[in-house]
């Protein structure tokens, strides 16, 4: 018994990536680009507004954060929504008091359910972020239902906000494999679902052009506080860690940073974690740039053109 | 099947009805020891197997056995050390097993509150007149052990159905344990519009959680416990917050576990801005006094 012949055949075999969403290129070899100021480091904060359902479907699976035990899971239900009524308005209220601006990518589920709340944001930053915790995008999707979820989730954040609203990340960061094309085609400017990166790149859709920024699954609460049962004051070790190294990087470079930090506020908005938070932040905004993703994304792509990039 | 338990209403975290708890203090504080009996063999649920290997699963069902043995003897101890009053979340049929710890109990004044019947029974697949039955087992049998009538509830396992707040409610208990979605009481809705809330109980500090599932240190709790008592004494001088440490006596009451855990309790209870209570005084507290504001405010913001 062998395989098949055409399981030693590689088609992509060539240099550069095995297909043609963006162009491989080392973070070395490119050119700096540089932030307003001077500044080495951008500080560009995501904090996620989630809802997920009690009963949910998990088609075809599901994402991290859903209901663990059997109807009705009103434990893990709650200790979600305890993040849209108490932990996020700590976070707001430290955000207030530090003048930190952040982007929220929020699922059209909780702008229906709590308008009031996206009216709290002020001058924070909306981001597209699917329906709900219960509706991933997924390869093989039918084409016209992840329209119909794109377009929806965009139209009620831009209804209730008064937003553009031109970022996107994908719920659980999962895609079709049409939904960059989507994404362009409802208007969206920049989406951060690829972990690929530090820095944002050009990605390549049949609808034009898509810029992948580099919001982070890494440094994020939810992983470091959840996932790997790290401490509290480990996770803010982390984050000026990670700050250090950046603003070292970019001295020796000369070229600016981004330090993408990624909050859920039913982890860090409990009244035992916020304050690791708020030490972090105090830290590192001694030097860094506070952006949000559009603006940090319109930065980075006038220097584009202006290089010819 | 519903999306969401329709058991509250949004309620933002800012600006509400100012709670100042009895004599000026700022934050409720309150214990409740899950003093539980797990069956070695009980019959299966058709959604949640009790025990992982075939009967007899020795090393799970000895290990919570400890607690009744053991660990809640030396727990009780350091609760009366900060006078304490825990408030017991009681596997009612312990009131049978374990009549001495049930005396102990009564003589120190705790709270006696319902955790289910055994916690190996679970509510998933009961139909209304079984919850009734184990609703009016637990209220008859602790009434009767204990000469208190239950005002508390803390579902079994935590499994819940789509009445379970409704019938808590209508036969007269004030509040449920089993909502972990804010750190003040708030109203919960039930069918028969009887003024009902919710105390926060805490699964972020429960004992069981942070070293069971967590698997932190000790002295890790201890400083988990020291930082949510923190946040929430400060933010208690705008608005009362209330701190709940949940807590299982085969798991806190390990010799290891118990010296760095007194130093949490003396830490918490040396504050001036303290009120140590029990669950059951924090809702009559708040039922009182706060249940019409925080109606009237979450109605308010509703329009």
């Amino acid at each position: 018994m062998a395989l098949d012949p055409s399981y030693l055949r590689y088609d992509m075999r060539r240099y550069g990536m095995d297909h043609d969403r963006y162009t491989w290129s080392p973070l070395p070899t490119r050119p700096n680009v540089v932030w307003p100021g001077g500044a080495k480091v951008a500080l560009w904060i995501s904090v996620h507004l989630e809802f997920f359902p009690l009963n949910p479907a998990g088609t075809p699976f599901k994402l991290p954060g859903g209901m663990v035990t059997p109807y009705p899971d009103l434990r893990h239900f709650t200790l979600r929504e305890y993040g849209n009524r108490v932990g996020v308005q700590r976070l707001l209220r430290l955000f207030e008091r530090l003048q930190l601006r952040a982007s929220f990518p929020t699922n059209a589920a909780v702008a229906r359910r709590i308008p009031s709340l996206l009216r709290d944001l002020g001058g924070h930053e909306l981001v597209g972020h699917g329906r709900d915790m219960d509706h991933p995008h997924y390869g093989g999707m039918e084409e016209a239902a992840e329209r119909a979820l794109i377009a929806d989730s965009l139209a009620t954040l831009r209804d209730v906000s008064g937003q553009a609203v031109d970022g996107w990340i994908s719920p659980g960061k999962s895609e079709s494999q049409r939904t960059p094309e989507l994404l362009v085609e409802n208007g969206v400017r920049w989406f951060g679902d690829w972990i690929n990166d530090d820095m944002p790149y050009q990605f390549v859709t049949a609808n034009g052009s898509l810029v992948a920024m580099p919001h982070s699954s890494e440094l994020s609460d939810r992983q470091i506080l959840i996932d790997y049962r790290h401490a509290e004051s480990e996770f803010a070790d982390q984050i000026l860690d990670q700050h250090a190294f950046l603003a070292r990087e970019a001295a020796a470079t000369g070229g600016g940073r981004i330090l993408a930090l990624t909050l859920h506020p039913w982890v860090i908005g409990q009244p035992h974690r916020i304050g690791a938070l708020e030490r972090a932040l105090e830290t590192v905004l001694g030097s860094a740039w506070n952006v949000t993703g559009g603006e940090l994304c319109r930065v980075w792509e006038a220097q584009q053109k202006l290089s010819g990039g | 099947m519903k999306a969401d338990p329709g058991l509250y209403d949004y309620w933002p975290y800012r600006d509400r009805p100012k709670v100042v708890w009895p004599d000026g203090k700022r934050l409720a504080f309150w214990v409740a020891p899950n003093i539980e009996f797990y069956e070695l063999d009980p019959p299966p649920n058709p959604q949640r197997k009790a025990w992982t290997k075939p009967t007899p699963d020795v090393m799970p069902y000895s290990y919570r056995d400890y607690g009744n043995r053991v660990g809640h003897w030396r727990m009780m101890e350091l609760l009366d050390r900060f006078k304490i009053r825990g408030s017991i979340s009681l596997s009612v049929a312990l009131i049978d097993h374990h009549p001495e710890i049930i005396q102990a109990c009564v003589e120190r004044s705790w709270e006696f509150f319902s955790h289910g019947i055994y916690n190996t029974r679970y509510c998933y697949g009961m139909d209304e007149a079984q919850e009734r039955a184990i609703i009016e087992d637990a209220i008859e049998t602790v009434q009767r052990a204990t000469g208190q009538r239950i005002s508390g509830w803390l579902a079994p396992a935590l499994t819940h159905t789509e009445r379970t707040m409704d019938l808590l409610a209508e036969y007269g208990l004030t509040y449920t344990c089993d909502l972990f979605h804010d750190d003040q009481p708030t109203p919960v809705k039930v069918a028969g519009k009887q003024r009902f809330c919710s105390v926060p109980y805490s699964l972020e500090m429960n004992d069981s959680i942070t070293f069971n599932v967590q698997n932190i240190t000790p002295r890790r709790y201890v400083d988990i416990l020291k930082a949510n008592f923190d946040r929430l004494y400060k933010e208690g001088e705008e608005s009362g917050t209330v701190m709940c440490i949940p807590l299982h006596a085969y798991l806190i009451g390990q010799p290891y576990r118990l010296e760095p855990f007194a130093e949490a309790l003396d830490y918490i209870t040396s504050h001036d801005g303290v009120w140590v209570t029990t669950g059951r005084e924090i809702a009559r507290y708040w039922l009182d006094n706060y249940y019409d504001k925080a109606a009237a405010d979450i109605a308010a913001r509703a329009t």
